[in-house]
């Protein structure tokens, strides 16, 4: 079934998607939060990121090591090269900053000494001592890696949609197959 | 007249067992609450401490422990703003919190319970401590670890009294090294 790989599998798909959802309601939770005053909420809110961030890290995980067992589909024929090496980077940063996001915000809570209990259940082992320095730093490499997903994310998300509403491929369709169905063959 | 007291506090200073010097730097007092499941350790990093004990006339022995509040640290500053504040010790309104023990009772088997009285923002309370002894080179060693009720010492007013975010109970963790006897 996947010899030839000409599209995505139901299950990749559906991990794509059920990430993006997750990272459109961590990022905004994360501004938000932060700019609360200490509160209750902002605690319980914190914690909510936190889950969410875990649950990321585990699609992503999962998302990897299927993709590493079923390739994504080639390029649409007659890509120009550089447009194909730009999808090729985009794609595997964005696979980076999924797994490296939610280990900053691990690393970083373990430095400011409040561990991780998975929806209140689990506690995830503290990766790093308790470290006021480098905690602060974790924080700002926590924030600059999210500001760069940002810019992938807008990347990716202008790539898709030039390639449905532009270039009419069926690149878009790949990763929503209602669209596939729809507009082509 | 005088000579006769004079060797009757020498007397005194003789038989009662002497006052342990108490080494702050191996000693601390920390207090991990939770919140929403995550536990959190803060330590107090200023406190002086005073431990009299004779293993041998355990019930003889007495300690206190004074804490300054302002020295809380949670290992954040973020945090350490917040707990200094009103609703939470209000360190500005009370610097201190104290442990004074009334009785001490021998459980046997390097096991104590210290009865005495705990006062956090200007609030006492009799508690009962357990507390285990062993002696490491030459120096006392006393551990234990106290469950109290925050809210019972108005530790988290307004907003903070609900305790679905930050538990209500909290346990004060000390380990008191003293040397000397």
């Amino acid at each position: 079934m996947n010899t030839a790989a000409s599209e995505y599998t139901r299950t990749a798909i559906t991990l794509h998607w059920l990430i993006a959802l997750l990272i459109f309601c961590a990022f905004p939770l994360g501004i938000y939060m932060h700019e609360l005053p200490f509160s209750p909420k902002q605690l319980r809110l914190v914690s909510y990121h936190k889950w969410l961030g875990v649950t990321i890290f585990m699609l992503a995980l999962a998302r990897v090591a299927w993709r590493l067992r079923h390739p994504a589909p080639p390029p649409v024929a007659g890509l120009p090269a550089w447009q194909r090496l730009a999808s090729i980077a985009t794609h595997h940063l964005l696979y980076l900053l999924l797994l490296v996001i939610p280990l900053s915000g691990w690393l970083m809570s373990s430095a400011k000494g409040v561990p991780t209990v998975y929806l209140g259940l689990v506690q995830l082992p503290d990766l790093l001592d308790k470290d006021k320095a480098l905690g602060e730093l974790l924080a700002g490499v926590h924030m600059g890696l999210n500001l760069a997903l940002a810019a992938l994310v807008l990347l990716h998300s202008a790539a898709a949609l030039k390639h449905f509403f532009i270039d009419r491929d069926e690149v878009l369709g790949r990763m929503i197959p209602l669209l596939a169905k729809g507009s082509r063959r | 007249m005088k000579k006769a007291l004079a060797l009757l506090a020498l007397a005194a200073v003789l038989v009662l067992p002497a006052l342990a010097r108490v080494d702050v730097a191996k000693s601390s007092v920390s207090a991990v609450s939770k919140q929403m499941g995550v536990p959190v350790e803060g330590k107090f990093s200023r406190f002086s401490a005073e431990v009299v004990f004779d293993p041998a006339r355990p019930a003889e022995g007495k300690a206190s422990v004074e804490i300054d509040i302002a020295s809380f640290d949670l290992g954040a500053d973020e945090f350490n703003r917040e707990t200094v504040k009103p609703e939470w010790f209000n360190a500005a309104k009370f610097p201190r919190a104290s442990f004074v023990t009334s009785a001490i009772r021998p459980l046997g088997a390097g096991r104590l319970e210290a009865a005495g009285k705990l006062t956090i923002k200007g609030i006492s309370r009799e508690v009962v401590a357990p507390v285990s002894y062993r002696t490491e080179g030459g120096r006392q060693v006393f551990e234990g670890a106290l469950p109290i009720r925050r809210l019972q010492f108005n530790i988290g007013e307004g907003e903070w009294k609900d305790t679905s975010t930050v538990a209500d109970e909290v346990e004060i963790r000390f380990r008191i090294v003293a040397t000397g006897k």
